[in-house]
């Protein structure tokens, strides 16, 4: 019998070796005269094993990994294709903790099988959204979208159908919905795993928004950094317009849905999503003033929904599972899960999908092991570059973007940047004026200039540390503006790691003694 | 579509175009400029100007290795500070710059994505991932040969 083995072609497996594991596995594999077929799945997110191999042994799927190619003569001697035992075993993939506590609802079908099989992701519950939504009104299914508690992953949190209904009652035959694949964010990667590894929950995603708002149109703005995700997305668009998924006649329903993929090209701020759309529409991607919104003049003035990758990703499990089913999840007015991304200085870093409400303390110990170093986490910096840094006194805060938002935080897209003691905090808070600098697209004042002055500002801080006489009068009030008078995220948010990292570690600014003490 | 008002209206528009010129010399030569200003209905100020704005896109040619370190705070945690520090004493250029040999130009990214695997770079656009300074002298020691 032949036996079957699941090796990741996901981009970060393959970053620390997964293509020369496959090899190995191959070459020994024919040494031995052992049939094996070897299936390049997704990555399951657990990368501190990656490259982990799973070996489908009577029916269930038996982990392996790290696997380097010099472990594999050993393991096909342990007998791995029928389950055996190796120090290198993780026993059965499902069972491994940090995977089996996790709620994979989005990410369910994640390194289950071969992401471009149209096949496989029907097999595995894939379309089932879609036909249902095929059946529904718009306004059903924007309903739907409502009675989940969907909100927009991207960051900001908004939800997702109000923006929807906007579009739908726009007047206008010509409507687009795009998909902001422009995942800049430091510390973030689920975007680039789910376009790897379940391209078409994004193309099924876009599609049921299409047919909500009444668009026939979409773009894929994805950034240039993932060459790997471009490749899949191409297959999956390619093999979606060949099953009559995509084109004139979507599944048999008279109804018309063309997708194109818009490579991105270097720039943080095409993130943002009136950069994006001038971006597509091949100008410099500079932030547009709003109002109008997007939703009424979006890409070539007209209507468009813009949403992030997982924002549609999770639109196809609530059409098919119901509204109330994933608003069953999260805590307060943040319903359903999200991917966390576990990054930095971390045990086992990777992605976790829990409800919200989940504690930072949980994510970085129960999940990521704590430290890789093994000294203390000092510093946690959430939902990218733009996200504030938490000291351990914040770590038991609920993940929701109401109770983030209180103590000047974001849960952005869920990135999770761990810190041990050895980080220097006026360093970070110069590197984040320093990176708005360097990516502010230079249509407004307080980005453009109050970043340079920012930057200008802690150097001048850092040079006079030592003699402890700092003060940070000026650079908060340059927060201040910032933050009011900024045209996008990108000036407006860049005070956030810059003041947290002030408010919750001042000893690293060299401030002089103060007479009265800072409350926090 | 409505290409005729709108000129970047399909996947064909600028910035493809720019992509594609980019891949095929490497980097965007003087003389494509004039013509993808006919081609867009533009001037040549708005294409340089989009050429400008990106990172990606560069007027001179890059060396014959592109290595692109991350310098994000993941990979920071993580020591790329000193895995950007050894690869720029190495090659001995900064940051931005092109050996005078022309083989290698270093550049900065602002994350790759691959954070679960810090420090993070890229080769030649092969992404790789925990990447010691050992990894990088093996990796640059075989470039050095081949």
């Amino acid at each position: 019998m032949t036996a079957r083995l699941y090796i990741p072609g996901d981009a970060a497996a393959v970053s620390v070796g997964a293509d020369l594991t496959a090899e190995a596995v191959a070459a020994e594999a024919r040494r031995l005269g052992q049939e094996v077929a070897i299936v390049r799945n997704g990555s399951r997110g657990l990368f501190w094993l990656e490259p982990m191999i799973e070996v489908a042994a009577n029916g269930t799927r038996i982990a392996y990994g790290p696997v380097a190619p010099e472990d594999v003569p050993d393991l096909f001697a342990a007998g791995w294709l029928t389950g055996g035992t190796h120090p290198l075993c993780l026993g059965p993939t499902d069972s491994i903790p940090q995977l089996a506590r996790q709620t994979r609802l989005v990410f369910a079908r994640l390194g289950l099988d071969d992401p471009v099989s149209l096949e496989a992701y029907r097999s595995n519950g894939g379309l089932t959204g879609l036909h249902k939504a095929l059946a529904m009104a718009p306004e059903a299914i924007i309903d739907t979208i409502d009675s989940a508690g969907l909100r927009g992953r991207g960051g900001a949190g908004f939800p997702t159908g109000i923006k929807w209904r906007t579009v739908l009652n726009a007047g206008s035959d010509r409507k687009y919905v795009v998909c902001n694949a422009d995942e800049g964010d430091s510390g973030t990667f689920s975007d680039r795993m789910l376009m790897e590894g379940d391209p078409y929950s994004l193309i099924e995603g876009m599609l049921i928004c299409g047919l909500a708002v009444g668009a026939d149109t979409g773009y894929i703005y994805l950034r240039s950094e993932y060459p790997d995700a471009w490749k899949i997305l191409q297959a999956a668009i390619a093999g979606a317009t060949r099953e009559g998924l995509l084109g004139d006649n979507v599944l048999g329903s008279g109804r018309r849905f063309d997708l194109h993929l818009f490579k991105g090209a270097g720039a943080y701020v095409c993130g943002e999503e009136t950069a994006l759309l001038e971006s597509i529409e091949g100008k410099r991607g500079l932030v547009r003033a709003k109002p109008p919104l997007p939703a009424l003049q979006g890409l070539f003035g007209q209507p468009t929904v813009v949403n992030n990758v997982i924002t549609l990703a999770s639109v196809p499990w609530i059409l098919a599972h119901g509204g109330a089913a994933y608003a069953a999840y999260g805590c307060g007015r943040s319903r359903g899960t999200l991917p966390f991304q576990l990054a930095g200085n971390l045990k086992r870093p990777g992605l976790v999908e829990a409800p919200f409400g989940v504690s930072l303390r949980e994510l970085l110990h129960d999940y990521g092991g704590g430290s890789a170093s093994g000294r203390p986490i000092r510093a946690v910096q959430v939902g990218g570059p733009l996200g504030a840094y938490l000291p351990e006194s914040r770590f038991d805060l609920p993940l929701d973007y109401e109770a983030f938002a209180a103590v000047g935080a974001t849960v952005g897209h869920g990135g999770i940047v761990a810190f041990d003691d050895t980080v220097d905090m006026a360093g970070m808070a110069r590197y984040a004026m320093a990176f708005c600098a360097q990516e502010s697209c230079g249509k407004c004042t307080p980005c453009r200039i109050g970043s340079v002055r920012g930057v200008e500002l802690l150097d001048a801080m850092l040079a006079r540390r030592p003699q402890r006489s700092n003060d940070d009068t000026l650079l908060r009030d340059l927060c201040q503006t910032m933050l009011e008078g900024s045209l996008c995220a990108m000036g407006g948010m860049t005070p956030y790691p810059v003041l947290s990292a002030l408010d919750n570690y001042p000893e690293d600014f060299g401030l002089a003694p103060r007479p009265v003490e800072k409350t926090a | 579509m409505p290409e005729q008002t709108h000129p970047g209206a399909d996947p064909s528009g600028l910035l493809p175009a720019l992509h594609r010129l980019q891949e095929e010399h490497g980097y965007i030569p003087d003389h494509a400029i004039a013509q993808l200003a006919k081609i867009h209905n533009l001037s040549q100020a708005d294409i340089i100007g989009v050429i400008g704005f990106y990172h990606d896109f560069r007027r001179t040619p890059p060396g014959r290795s592109q290595l692109l370190i991350c310098r994000a705070e993941s990979c920071q945690a993580m020591g790329a500070d000193a895995l950007a520090g050894h690869a720029s004493q190495r090659l001995g250029i900064a940051f931005g710059e092109t050996t005078r040999d022309g083989a290698y130009t270093l550049e900065a990214a602002y994350c790759l994505g691959n954070c679960a695997c810090s420090p993070a770079m890229m080769v030649n656009g092969k992404l790789l991932g925990r990447v010691s300074a050992e990894r990088l002298d093996t990796l640059l020691d075989e470039i050095d040969q081949s």
